[in-house]
């Protein structure tokens, strides 16, 4: 008899958007189980280094920076392709969340009033931080912003702001079962029931039953061969969700490069380094940006110093070494205290994993992938689109304040408030609903993943079996060089046949194991198909989107396209499908109208309607199509919706 | 000339009654910068598929990948090669329960260790969405930060004597957690309640002072400052002495 669990609320995943969205539910007084791959601490929001945006403005360079501030630099980072309601919700929110964690022990960075030294623009300027503010949460510069925003601990602000969390969690008593992975979603009738789980430790399978179902697994970099990500962000969420045949996944080709990873191990070295004056060189050690980008230098938003840099290795400047070409990273004249105090991080990370010493020696670095816009299409409250009772926060879902690029310290901020605001409405929710206890539906739910592992043990007859880690790697392989930084028309295509072909291969796969237990070799396998398929949402995603916006850049079409792309897309994969169907959504009502981010360079097409008409044009497809039937109205933009609604039906 | 490098992996599979506990040998090639996460892959990959251990961030940072190198507890992400001799043994930490091969069960041990020392903030003030943030010293945060850089790695405890024998020993990351928060001036525990916490024998008192923990720390926390530290506000009270301050009189730790 296999065993089934029950709760009102099950959060799939411990990093902090889940532990979050736990902390809300259980204030709203549901019972709540969270379940993650690792102990929640080594979930990968502890890897951020650089920091989280706040409007707080407290230093003396984010003097007058305010939520509308931004909330403006969001949009204009996503390139117009965020929901902008949302990305106010956003806004509103995330200073309430900084202060939050300071007060549940956070031990923030603060301000030091007096004279202070920075490197701003590649020159050392000193600069009065103000007295009366002394002792409130210091910010930094990022890239892509007006102010200094960026709320910090040192170099280690996920760490601590994840401890603090996972301290409110067990303050809280709330349960979390660790080691175990969701591998499929039980549900029925466009409504989610909970999740088939397998034990890491010894490979059992169970059922979680809950009201509410909340899937915040992070990103899914590790699809791509060079991924700055943790190696368990594999998107088993994400594909989890796609599996049901109902859920549709936002906006798969918006994938984020990170301008600073270092060669070969890809490890990040945090967007601080060019913030706190690092500069970026090239074979000649000559600084190129400022000629690319003669106003924000290095410090352009990521998707643009991303583009440059290749743009700049293509044009023969790269360095070149036996694990590929790379740039250089010079963080010299920052001087050893800095190095090893501010940036302590970092200087570790290239000393032990590289042997070069910052303070002396250039660093090699090139572009990789970082992060993932794209993920699970939820409404303004976090519920999933087409399944009732499944939610989703943090970097798996495309609640979408991204658009199309992310901005450095925007990600971190969003897994607290989303967590705080999107937790607190799907508490609320769950607490209207009653649990059915569907026992029938488990054990067949069950049944279905055990058939999956026999099928993987013994493999099937008459067919090839395929390895493992031959089908990841290729896979892996095709996305970094064909749907990568610069993507083409002809390449992209290559790449959905080959990943269409992979994927058919990965229903026959066989272990070359036979070990009983928790074997990861299985683990892999019983991911292996889903990654493929996130593979070709984001391939497909990106061949059909013939422009260029934000992550996203055709070299066959290089200008962004607001006549024909001002659009989020959502790909679905009906069951027993061979690829994606992807359809369109309006990116939603528009306050700040597209215009110019004034870094990136490209030109525009203009759109043609005026911004009233495109916001019609939004209200009656949403009124044709019907209410999301989850969708609760939320902000102004959907409560003049709903006046809208009324007008034209009196 | 590559060196052939040795690895000597311990393998069982607990759940498994047929697995009997033994080292299995692997041979690899080194290649330039290579170090044990990329190695422990490579073999994961083409000569053990069903081989267990721990990695997440890769980068130092995470504290999931403790294991006994040549003997000694430490981060397997970043030890290169190039630092060992040609025959590497790579063996579980002890003090944790097994999970299979590499993989030990740290997540369990550090859950309770942290509930044990209550390791969250205790105060009577409630959270108020409308205020400013209560104003802190910022030599008062680093001083924080510098014990909350803890991974919770385990290895203090692998190499531990005492940790070694005694369950319920706190070891040296449960000194320096109590230490995190002693040093918070949010925190509203007193030298009262620190002494209930840290004067037994699963504190301070079991420690026996060789500091095999400062010594294999890869965070290189400052376990010798803490420990004296505590010792010295712990015997204030004992003596009756304590002034009640609470807080940030740890020597400068830089
Ligand atoms: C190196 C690096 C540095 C970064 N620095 C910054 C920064 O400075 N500022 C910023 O804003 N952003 C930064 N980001 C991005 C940011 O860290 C992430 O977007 C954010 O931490 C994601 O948090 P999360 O809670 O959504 O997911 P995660 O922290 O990734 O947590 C995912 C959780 O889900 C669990 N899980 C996954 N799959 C399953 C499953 N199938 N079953 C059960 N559990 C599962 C995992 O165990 C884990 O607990 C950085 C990212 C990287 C790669
Ligand atoms: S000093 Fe010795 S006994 Fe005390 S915690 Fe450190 S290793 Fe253990
Ligand atoms: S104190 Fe050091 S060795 Fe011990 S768990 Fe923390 S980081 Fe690891
Ligand atoms: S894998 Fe994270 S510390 Fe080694």
């Amino acid at each position: 008899m296999s065993e089934i669990i029950t709760t009102d609320v099950l959060v799939i995943g411990a990093g902090l958007a889940g532990e979050r969205a736990a902390i809300s539910a259980s204030a709203e007084g549901n019972e709540v189980i969270i379940l993650s791959l690792v102990p929640p601490r080594r979930s990968h929001s502890c890897a951020a280094q650089g920091g989280m945006q706040a409007a707080l403005g407290n230093c003396a360079k984010g003097e007058g920076d305010s939520e509308e501030l931004h909330w403006l630099d969001t949009v204009k980072g996503s390139d117009w392709g965020c929901d902008q309601e949302v990305a106010r919700i956003f806004a509103d929110t995330a200073p309430v969340a900084m202060r939050e964690m300071a007060h549940h022990g956070v031990p923030w960075t603060r301000v030091k009033g007096g004279p202070a030294e920075y490197f701003i623009k590649g020159e050392k300027v000193t600069i009065e931080e103000p007295h009366e503010k002394e002792g409130l949460i210091m910010h930094r510069d990022f890239g892509g912003v007006s102010r200094w925003r960026t709320c910090y601990t040192a170099d280690g602000t996920g760490h601590t702001i994840l401890y603090t969390m996972d301290n409110m969690v067990m303050q809280l008593g709330i349960t979390v079962h660790d080691r175990m992975e969701a591998i499929s979603l039980i549900h029925e009738g466009g409504k989610c029931y909970g999740a088939v789980v397998r034990c890491l430790r010894t490979g059992a399978l169970k059922a979680y039953l809950a009201k509410a179902t909340v899937i915040a697994t992070g990103g899914f970099g590790r699809i791509y061969k060079y991924s700055t990500n943790a190696i368990i962000n594999q998107g088993t969420g994400q594909s989890i969700s796609l599996d049901t045949g109902l859920v549709p996944l936002g906006n798969m080709e918006a994938v984020q490069f990170h301008p600073t990873g270092i060669v070969p191990t890809d490890i990040l070295v945090t967007e601080g380094c060019r913030g706190d004056g690092g500069f970026l060189l090239d074979i000649d050690e000559y600084r190129f940006m400022p000629d690319y980008e003669p106003d924000k230098q290095e410090l352009a938003s990521r998707d643009v110093v991303s583009r440059r840099m290749t743009e700049h290795i293509h044009k023969g400047k790269g360095v070149p070494s036996p694990d590929g070409e790379h740039l250089w990273l010079d963080l010299r004249h920052l001087g050893e205290n800095h190095l090893r105090t501010k940036l302590r991080e970092v200087y570790d990370i290239c000393m032990y994993f590289l042997g070069v010493n910052p303070i002396k020696e250039l660093v090699p670095v090139r572009p990789t992938q970082h992060y993932s816009m794209g993920g699970i299409r939820v409404n303004k409250d976090g519920h999933a689109y087409s399944l009732n009772g499944l939610w989703s926060v943090g970097e798996s879902s495309c609640w979408d304040l991204h658009g199309m690029n992310r901005l450095g310290g925007n990600s971190l901020a969003e897994t607290v408030v989303a967590g705080m605001f999107c937790g607190q409405l799907m508490g609320e929710w769950a607490n209207k609903q009653s649990l059915e206890l569907n026992s029938g539906l488990a054990t067949e739910a069950i049944a279905e993943q055990q058939l999956r592992i026999e099928k993987l043990i013994n493999g099937c007859a008459g067919e090839v079996n395929e390895n493992v880690n031959n089908l990841l790697n290729e896979a892996q392989e095709t996305l970094q060089e064909k749907v990568g930084i610069f993507r083409k028309g002809d390449e992209l295509e290559e790449a959905v046949v080959r990943l269409r072909e992979l994927y058919k291969r990965s229903l026959n796969l066989k272990l070359s194991s036979s070990s009983k237990g928790a074997n990861p070799e299985m683990a892999l396998a019983l991911r292996l198909p889903g990654m493929i398929k996130l593979g070709l949402c984001v391939a497909k995603g990106a061949f059909l989107r013939t422009e260029s916006r934000g992550g996203h850049s055709r070299e066959d079409y290089p200008e962004r396209n607001d006549r024909d792309w001002l659009k989020r897309s959502l790909a679905r994969w009906p069951v027993g499908a061979e690829e994606p169907e992807i359809s369109y959504e309006p990116v939603g009502l528009l306050e700040s109208p597209p215009g110019q981010r004034g870094y990136g360079g490209a030109e525009n097409i203009p759109m043609e309607e005026s911004v009233s008409e495109y916001n019609d044009q939004v209200k009656d497809k949403w009124i044709k199509e019907g209410w999301q039937d989850t969708a609760n109205p939320l902000g102004s933009g959907l409560k003049e919706m709903v006046e809208y609604a009324s007008t034209k039906e009196s | 000339m590559p060196r052939e490098l040795t690895l000597k992996i311990f393998r069982y599979d607990p759940s498994d009654p047929e697995s009997k506990p033994c080292f299995v040998e692997y041979k690899m090639e080194e290649t330039p910068r290579l170090n044990l996460f990329v190695a422990l892959h490579r073999i994961r990959e083409n000569q053990a598929p069903d081989l267990q251990f721990d990695f997440v961030c890769r980068a130092g940072v995470c504290g999931s990948c403790g294991m006994m190198i040549n003997g000694r507890p430490t981060l397997a992400c970043r030890t290169l090669t190039a630092e060992l001799p040609e025959t590497i043994t790579l063996a579980p930490m002890p003090a944790f329960k097994l999970i299979g091969d590499l993989s030990v069960d740290t997540g369990t041990w550090f859950r309770g260790m942290s509930e044990r020392v209550e390791s969250w903030i205790h105060t009577k003030t409630e959270f108020d969405p409308e205020a400013e943030e209560e104003r802190m010293d910022d030599g008062t945060a680093q001083k924080i930060y510098e014990l909350e850089r803890c991974i919770e790695c385990g290895c203090c405890v692998a190499g531990c004597a005492t940790a070694n024998i005694r369950e319920d020993f706190l070891g040296a990351t449960g000194l320096n957690r109590i230490g995190r928060f002693m040093l918070d001036p949010r925190d509203e525990r007193d030298s009262k309640d620190w002494f209930e916490l840290v004067s037994t024998d699963e504190g301070v008192f079991g420690c026996m002072g060789l500091m095999a923990c400062d010594d294999v720390c890869p965070k290189e926390l400052p376990l010798l400052e803490v420990f004296a530290y505590m010792r010295r506000r712990m015997s204030q009270v004992a003596a009756g002495r304590a002034k009640d301050d609470a807080g940030t009189s740890l020597p400068v730790i830089n």
